[in-house]
């Protein structure tokens, strides 16, 4: 049997929310599959588009960042900025043409354990599709 | 309708007298402007105390040799200036200035800024720009598109300016050599220019010229965005136009936006360590080196393309000469457009990443 493809997907996931969010999934044993590694970040807010660059150009296949929903943030407005800066982010990944689709942006709060499984499960099936990260291979970068 | 003072001497001429007349009259106590160095023709900005010393200034000579937005921020940083000084700058530098006082790099407080409706300057690297500065005006008075300016300044859009006490027409101006426009738009200027001798009248800066002006522009833009495909640059065409990079980072030294002084990427941050060296070898069997051919511009992009007042400054200094501004032009286009943003426009309004809507992008967050 062909092996299927594991993405490597690295997670940004804030303390407050999504963090607790994924450990309650853990703790309630749902089925995760194993592509995220995750990164505890205080914010989402404090995520510099350098990291996300740096991490899809070393070779990640996708890049998660999870916060608080708007509304919620711990720190009142921090997830309205890191929504800003993420749209900043995509709007010029997406005019240079380079995979829009490897970022996305998440809100899982503290007791959405299911939401947390089923946002990585679909965003690993999503990058499955799309396959590994062509920069990988690219030894121009 | 405008106050329009009108004066009849050639426009650069008329500017200097101007200058002269604030000076001495004690309105203003220094001037900021271009001015002749040596006798070898150089060129260079300059702060003038002297009414004697303004016999060699070329206001409007068309030559940046540092965006004066920046240079302006360098001496107002720490407090702004006590006396009233007239700085004399084009478009794209006043609103470079401004987005500096954005953040909190600089103050317009005691400036009278004089600028005009600009058309464009040569790269730096032109040898003896005098030769081809006859052309240049024919083609200014014609509201066209001259052959020799930098490719940035073909494509540019902006340039009348924003936030600027005096306006000086130039595009379209059939009778440069004779008589000057300026228009006042603030009431400092017109309580300043008071004792001047010219014609006071009413008229507008809009113009067929300037409007046709425009669309050369854009065509001009269109042209020069076709020829480096950036509609479908890609990974591979990044690589392709960024593969000459030779890492020197001066287009952000000279970047009029870029003020940080320990930039994220001068810092060690991103460094390639001997275990990332063997790691990436093992995954791609090759490396460029330098490392990182992509990144330092992808990630100025992110962090200041919306600001980008496109001076071409980056692309006139590259060394290697990688078309910089017109990568940071188009992506500047569509980040600014998804913020409503025009850099420089007005100094009340907030940088796009400082400020949020609640009710916006609600399509993020999947």
């Amino acid at each position: 049997m062909k092996e299927q493809f594991t993405p490597k997907i690295v997670g940004f996931l804030c303390n407050w929310c999504s963090y607790a969010g994924a450990d309650l999934a853990g703790s309630a044993k749902l089925e995760i599959l194993p592509s995220l590694t995750v990164i505890r970040v205080m914010c989402s807010s404090r995520i510099d588009s350098n990291l996300v660059l740096t991490t899809l150009l070393l070779g990640a296949d996708g890049i998660l960042i999870a916060g608080c929903h708007p509304g919620d943030c711990h720190y009142e407005k921090g997830n309205y900025y890191a929504r800003r800066r993420f749209a900043l982010l995509r709007k010029v990944v997406e005019t240079l043409k380079i995979d829009p689709e490897r970022l996305q942006l998440s809100w899982v709060s503290a007791s959405e354990g299911k939401r947390y499984a089923e946002v990585v499960n679909q965003f690993t099936d999503k990058i499955r599709k799309l396959g590994p990260n062509p920069i990988q291979t690219n030894p121009y970068l | 309708m405008d106050k329009v003072l009108k004066i009849n001497e050639s426009v650069e001429k008329s500017i200097i007298n101007l200058l002269k007349f604030l000076l001495e009259s004690k309105k203003i106590n220094g001037v900021f402007t271009l001015r002749k160095l040596y006798d070898n023709d150089s060129v260079g900005y300059s702060l003038i105390t002297d009414v004697s010393e303004l016999d060699n200034a070329v206001p409007f000579y068309p030559l940046m040799t540092a965006n004066a937005g920046k240079i302006l921020s360098h001496f107002t940083q720490k407090k702004p200036i006590k006396k009233p000084i007239a700085a004399v700058l084009r478009p794209c530098e006043l609103r470079a200035f401004v987005e500096l006082v954005k953040r909190e790099q600089g103050s317009l407080e005691n400036f009278l800024f004089i600028s005009s409706s600009c058309g464009g300057v040569f790269p730096i690297k032109t040898v003896e720009p005098d030769k081809y500065i006859s052309n240049y005006w024919d083609t200014v008075k014609n509201a066209d598109i001259s052959a020799d300016i930098r490719p940035t300044c073909k494509a540019c859009e902006y340039f009348t300016p924003y936030n600027a006490d005096i306006t000086v027409s130039l595009i379209g101006e059939k009778k440069l050599d004779k008589e000057c426009r300026i228009f006042l738009n603030t009431d400092k200027a017109n309580k300043i220019v008071k004792g001047f001798t010219g014609e006071m009248l009413e008229e507008k800066l809009e113009s067929s010229e300037i409007s046709s002006l425009l669309d050369k522009r854009k065509t001009e833009k269109k042209k020069l965005f076709d020829e480096i495909h950036i509609e479908d640059l890609g990974l591979e065409g990044m690589v392709e136009v960024f593969g000459k990079c030779i890492g020197c980072h001066v287009c952000s030294r000279v970047c009029p936006i870029c003020y940080c002084i320990l930039c994220d990427f001068e810092s060690a941050t991103y460094d390639y360590s001997q275990y990332d060296y063997e790691k990436e070898l093992h995954k791609k069997g090759g490396l460029r080196l330098p490392p990182d051919t992509i990144f330092f511009q992808i990630g100025r992009l992110t962090h200041m393309s919306f600001s980008c007042v496109g001076c071409g400054m980056c692309t006139d200094v590259c060394p290697v000469d990688i078309p910089v501004a017109a990568i940071f032009q188009k992506t500047g286009e569509e980040t600014r457009q998804l913020f409503d943003y025009l850099p420089g426009k007005d100094v009340e309004e907030k940088i796009p990443v400082m400020i949020f809507k609640e009710e916006e992008f609600t399509e993020l967050g999947e």
